[in-house]
C-alpha cells in the first residue's frame, strides 16, 4: 500500500478492521461501541461489517465487561474491551488485577488471557478529574499486565496489531489528545518490534525518556533547545510493559544527562520508575541528578488554564533542559 | 445476537442416588483429610475453607454438566472441582503446595484450576470469578459449541454488584450460563440475615430475566433434579440461577472456631446433613445394605488417606520456578532482585 495521511483514530480503527478480518475470534466489547460507535469513534461503523456478535454493545458495567472478556479470552476468544476512560479502571482493577493479571501464574502456567483492553487517558478536553487522568501507573505497577501507550500515528495501528497476537493481557492506553493527529504513512511498511522504544531524535547534550503525547511535547522542546545550542536526545517508550531499557542506558551513559517526561502525576509514578532505574543503572556516568517532569500532584481541573498547568508540556520541558544545562530560561 | 445452537448433551452417568451418596462421601471424606493435612502441618498455609454440609451443591449440580462445559468456583470448591472429576491426589498435593499439584504449588486451595476438566479457576475475591461464565458463555455460543458454563458462589456474593451485572449480560444476550449459589448462612462470621433484608435471592435472579429457582439442600435428588431442568434450559440459552440451601458444618477457614455461632444453632445446623440423609434414604429404600456402605466407606477413605500419603511424598516447587508464568513460556521471566541489586552495585 501506498503512502497514506491517516488520523491516529482512523490508524486504530484499522488495525481492529484488518485484525478482525483475519481472524474471527476477535470481538470487542464495551460501552458504545457498536451503534454509537465508541465514545471517541474508533469503532464507527464497525458494527455494519462485522455486526452486534463480534461488535458487542454492553451495559455500563465495567466490572462485568473485563471479567467477561477474562472468560471469553480463557475459552477460546481473542476480544478487545474498551474502557471508554482509563479513569474508570479502579472500578475493573479485581478482574484486571487479581483475575487478567494473575491467572496465567496462580494457575501454574496452563492458560493465559490473551485479551486487549483498549482505553484512553489524559488531559485535553477540559473533562475534569475523573475523565482526564494518566493512570498507566497502575497498569505498571501490576506483574503480569503488558502496557502499550502508542504516540504516533504508525504506532497506533502496528501496537494494536500486535498487542491482538499477544499471549498475555495486554492494557492499550491511547490519548484523547491525539485522536485527530495526522501523520502520512505507509501501514504495509515495516513495523518496529513490540516491545521495544524508538530514539525519535538525537542529541548529544541530553537525554528525554516520554511516551504518548508528551513525546510531540519532548520534540517541539527539542527543537526550542536546538536553537539554544542543546542538542536532545528524545526516546518513546511505546510500551511500558515490556520496558525496553537497553537504549536508555546506552544513551544516558552515553550523554551523563537524563530528564523523563510523563503526563501522570509525579509522586510514584512512571516518571519515578524511570528515574530511579536510570539512577541505579547509569549512576556513575550522570552529570546531575535525573530530573522527573511530570503531573502535578492534584486532581485535573476542567478549566482549561488550570487543566494545562496540571500537566507538563513543551515549555516546561523545554524550561527544564536549559535548566539542566546551565542556562537561564529567558 | 442469533439464536443458541441446539445442541444434544451427551449421555450423563451417575445421577442415582448411590452416585451421588458416592461423590458426597468422597467430598466429605476429602474435606476431613484436608484438615487433617493442616493439623499434621503439611498444609500450605491455613486458608482451607472447607465445603462439609454442602456436598449435595456440588454432587448435584455438577451431575447435570458435560464434558466440556466450564465453570468457575469460589474459595470452598474443592467438592465442586472433585464432583467434575478432579484427581483427589493432584488436588491435596496443590492444597499442600506441591509440585505435582494442579498448579505446581503456585495457586494453592483457594485458585486451583484444571483446564482439561474445564475448570477456569477458583477464586479467593468473592465474587471474582463469575463474570468469567459470562465470556465463556460468549465463547461457547461463538464457536457454536453448545456447553455451557457455570459460576459456583457463596451466599456472601450476593452482596457483590458483579454478580448482578453478569446476570444482567447472561440474560441480555441469552447465554449459557448457570449462577450457582450454595447458601450456607455464612459470609464468614455474617450470618444471610444480617446481610441482606431478602434472603430470597432467586427472587432476584428472576428480576434480570433469568429463571431462578431455591432448592433445599438437604436432598441431593431434589438438587439435582433442579439442576438437570434448569441446565436443560442453560443450554438452550435461557441463562439460570439456582439457590441451594445448606449449612456451614464448620468455622468460615480452617481456624475459625465460629465463636459468633450459637451452639445450639450448629447443632441443629448440622442436623441438615445432606450425607447422612442420602445414606438413611439408600437403606430406607433397599438400594444398598449397611454392609455394602461401610464397604464404601472404607474404600472412599482408604483412596483419601492415600491424597495425604502422595502430598507428603511430594516436592515443593524448586525456588527456579518463582519466576516462571507471570508472561507466556516465550516472554523473558522478570529479573530477580537479587540479580538487579548485583547489577547496580557492579562497578566496572
Amino acid at each position: 500500500m501506498a503512502l497514506q495521511e491517516l488520523t491516529y483514530r482512523d490508524a486504530l480503527r484499522q488495525a481492529l478492521i484488518d485484525a478482525m478480518r483475519e481472524n474471527p475470534d476477535v470481538v470487542i466489547m464495551g460501552e458504545e461501541v457498536g451503534r454509537y460507535g465508541g465514545a471517541y469513534a474508533v469503532t464507527k461503523d464497525l458494527i455494519k461489517e462485522f455486526g452486534g456478535e463480534r461488535v458487542i454493545d454492553t451495559p455500563i458495567s465495567e466490572p462485568a465487561i473485563i471479567g467477561a472478556a477474562v472468560g471469553a479470552a480463557m475459552a477460546g476468544l481473542r476480544p478487545v474491551a474498551e474502557l471508554m476512560y482509563v479513569d474508570f479502571i479502579g472500578m475493573t482493577m479485581d478482574q484486571l488485577g487479581n483475575q487478567a493479571a494473575k491467572i496465567r501464574y496462580m494457575f501454574g502456567g496452563q492458560i493465559g488471557v490473551p485479551m486487549v483492553l483498549r482505553t484512553q487517558g489524559g488531559t485535553g478536553r477540559s473533562a475534569g478529574a475523573q475523565h482526564s487522568q494518566s493512570l498507566e501507573a497502575y497498569v505498571m505497577h501490576t506483574p503480569g499486565l503488558r502496557l502499550a501507550m502508542p504516540a504516533t500515528v504508525a504506532d497506533a495501528y502496528h501496537l494494536l496489531r500486535q498487542a491482538l497476537t499477544k499471549p498475555d493481557p495486554v492494557v492499550f492506553i491511547e490519548h484523547k489528545a491525539l485522536y485527530t493527529m495526522k501523520e502520512t504513512v505507509d501501514l504495509d511498511a515495516p513495523a518496529l518490534p513490540w516491545g521495544t522504544s524508538a530514539v525519535r531524535r538525537e542529541g548529544k547534550d541530553l537525554v528525554i525518556v516520554t511516551y504518548s503525547r508528551q513525546l510531540h511535547y519532548a520534540l517541539e522542546a527539542a527543537k526550542k533547545l536546538a536553537a539554544q545550542g542543546i542538542e536532545a536526545t528524545v526516546i518513546d517508550l511505546r510500551t511500558l510493559n515490556p520496558l525496553d531499557f537497553d537504549p536508555i542506558r546506552e544513551a544516558v551513559s552515553r550523554i551523563g544527562r537524563a530528564m523523563v517526561v510523563s503526563e501522570g502525576v509525579m509522586t510514584a509514578g512512571v516518571a519515578a520508575e524511570l528515574s530511579a532505574r536510570i539512577t541505579e543503572e547509569c549512576f556513575d556516568y550522570l552529570e546531575d541528578p535525573v530530573v522527573r517532569v511530570a503531573g502535578e500532584d492534584i486532581p485535573i481541573s476542567v478549566s482549561t488554564a488550570l487543566e494545562t498547568g496540571s500537566v507538563p508540556g513543551a515549555q516546561l520541558i523545554y524550561e527544564t533542559g536549559l535548566k539542566m544545562l546551565g542556562k537561564v530560561p529567558a | 445476537m442469533t439464536k443458541p445452537v441446539a445442541h444434544t448433551p451427551a449421555p450423563r452417568p451417575n445421577t442415582d442416588l448411590t452416585s451421588h451418596y458416592r461423590m458426597m462421601l468422597r467430598i466429605r471424606t476429602f474435606e476431613e483429610r484436608v484438615g487433617e493435612l493442616f493439623v499434621r502441618g503439611q498444609s500450605a498455609g491455613s486458608m482451607l475453607h472447607l465445603s462439609i454440609g454442602e456436598e449435595s451443591a456440588a454432587a448435584g449440580v455438577c451431575a447435570a454438566m458435560v464434558e466440556g462445559d466450564t465453570f468457575t468456583t469460589h474459595h470452598r470448591g474443592h467438592g465442586i472441582f472433585l464432583a467434575r472429576g478432579a484427581d483427589p491426589n493432584r488436588m491435596m498435593a496443590e492444597i499442600g503446595g506441591k509440585e505435582a499439584g494442579y498448579c505446581h504449588g503456585k495457586g494453592g486451595s483457594m485458585h486451583i484450576a484444571d483446564m482439561g476438566l474445564g475448570h477456569l479457576g477458583a477464586n479467593a475475591i468473592v465474587g471474582g470469578g463469575i463474570p468469567a461464565v459470562v465470556g465463556a458463555g460468549l465463547a461457547a455460543r461463538h464457536h457454536g459449541s453448545g456447553k455451557i458454563s457455570a459460576a459456583f458462589f457463596g451466599d456472601g456474593a450476593t452482596g457483590q454488584g458483579i454478580l448482578y451485572e453478569s446476570m444482567n449480560m447472561a440474560a441480555l444476550w441469552s447465554l449459557p450460563c448457570l449462577f450457582v449459589c450454595i447458601n450456607n448462612q455464612y459470609g464468614m462470621g455474617t450470618r444471610i440475615d444480617q446481610a441482606t433484608a431478602n434472603p430470597e435471592i432467586h427472587e432476584r435472579a428472576r428480576a434480570f430475566g433469568l429463571v431462578g429457582e431455591r432448592v433445599d439442600g438437604l436432598d441431593v435428588e431434589a438438587v439435582s433434579e433442579a439442576a438437570d431442568r434448569l441446565v436443560a434450559g442453560v443450554r438452550q440459552g435461557k441463562p439460570a440461577f439456582l439457590m441451594i440451601d445448606c449449612y456451614r458444618f464448620y468455622g468460615h477457614a480452617r481456624k475459625d472456631k465460629s465463636p459468633y455461632r450459637d451452639p445450639a444453632e450448629e447443632e441443629q445446623g448440622r442436623q441438615k446433613d445432606p450425607v447422612a440423609f442420602a445414606r438413611a434414604a439408600l437403606l430406607e429404600r433397599g438400594l444398598a445394605t449397611e454392609a455394602e456402605l461401610t464397604a464404601l466407606e472404607t474404600e472412599v477413605g482408604a483412596e483419601m488417606d492415600a491424597t495425604i500419603d502422595f502430598t507428603i511424598a511430594q516436592k515443593e516447587p524448586p525456588l527456579s520456578t518463582m519466576f516462571r508464568d507471570v508472561y507466556a513460556p516465550e516472554e523473558p521471566e522478570p529479573e530477580p532482585v537479587r540479580t538487579r541489586i548485583d547489577r547496580v552495585l557492579a562497578r566496572d
